[in-house]
């Protein structure tokens, strides 16, 4: 049963999750910030649109510290690449990175936070309404990537 | 020492997203495949990432605030203020059909990009034209 669960072992996974898990704790521990991701992903829209949303202060205020973070998780993907570890290709075809990358970009801004605001920050805060919103996206998700499987698309 | 807090913080930072980018690479999160034979209950070790950056952190958000009144380079410890109504569901169910169809979130997407997996360009694309359109309809709910 759990070699059916884990066909590739549990190394990679459970090393893997510390080292994200350090990268938000030295993050918390150094600068008292939650380190979610997509958030980023508004604030830099604050540096060329003149929106209001995009102007409000929540926004604006972090937007340095979490282009520098942003940075830094670019910059950990080829500390990874440069130690000569493995990357291998994706065969996901580009209409559904596009497809699903907007559609999610959406709702992960809509729903206050992605796999890391809500997933490992709100849930190592011990936060119902993040708990709950984990599970819409972790249920909704399974659903979706077994159909999608199951139409062969 | 000349070195000012900003400075120091902003460094911090920097090392912050390094672990957390290395990390993903390393549990090959940066990989769509990877997390959609999760989704697809082939393989389980997203649970296990999932499980490891939690655990650590419910020990770490736990304790530093008692250890010390304030963070190293930082005046406040933060809290995420967040509660849960219609509109934030609607956004985790949006995510997730997203999710679900790449494989690809914010995280993996920045990593996997330094990593030289330049196909993910296309879904770092996609989430900044999401972000951009919830910003501009945001604005205008505003208005309203």
């Amino acid at each position: 049963m759990l070699i059916n669960a884990f066909p590739h072992g549990m190394q990679q996974y459970l090393v893997g999750g510390l080292f994200i898990g350090l990268g938000i704790a030295t993050l918390f521990v150094s600068t008292g910030r939650m380190g979610g991701v997509s958030t980023f992903f508004s604030a830099i829209w604050s540096y060329v649109s003149s929106a209001p949303y995009f102007q409000s202060a929540p926004i604006v205020s972090g937007r340095r510290w979490r282009l520098v973070y942003s940075t830094g998780l670019v910059l950990g993907g080829a500390l990874y690449v440069a130690l000569g570890l493995p990357v291998e290709a994706t065969h996901v075809p580009a209409w559904k990175l596009a497809v699903g990358g907007a559609i999610s970009g959406f709702g992960a801004r809509l729903g206050g936070g992605c796999t890391s605001g809500h997933g490992i920050c709100g849930m190592a805060s011990l936060s119902v309404g993040s708990m709950l919103i984990v599970l819409t996206f972790l249920s909704t998700a399974i659903v979706v990537a077994h159909v999608v499987r199951a139409l062969g698309i | 020492m000349s070195i000012n807090q900003p400075t120091l913080a902003s460094f911090a930072t920097l090392l912050s997203g390094v672990l957390f980018g290395f990390g993903l690479a390393l549990a090959t999160m940066i990989r769509p495949e990877s997390v959609l034979s999760f989704l697809q209950f082939d393989d389980f070790g997203l649970l296990l990432v999932l499980g490891s950056a939690v655990t650590l952190n419910l020990a770490v958000f736990w304790l530093a605030p008692r250890w010390r009144t304030r963070p190293l380079f930082g005046d406040t410890f933060q809290t995420r203020p967040f509660s849960i109504d219609r509109r934030s569901l609607v956004g985790g169910i949006l995510f997730g059909i997203g999710w679900g169809l790449c494989g690809v979130c914010p995280g993996p997407a920045l990593a996997g990009i330094g990593a030289g997996s330049m196909d993910l360009l296309v879904a770092l694309g996609g989430i900044l034209a999401g972000a951009l359109a919830h910003g501009l309809w945001a604005s205008r709910q505003r208005d309203a």
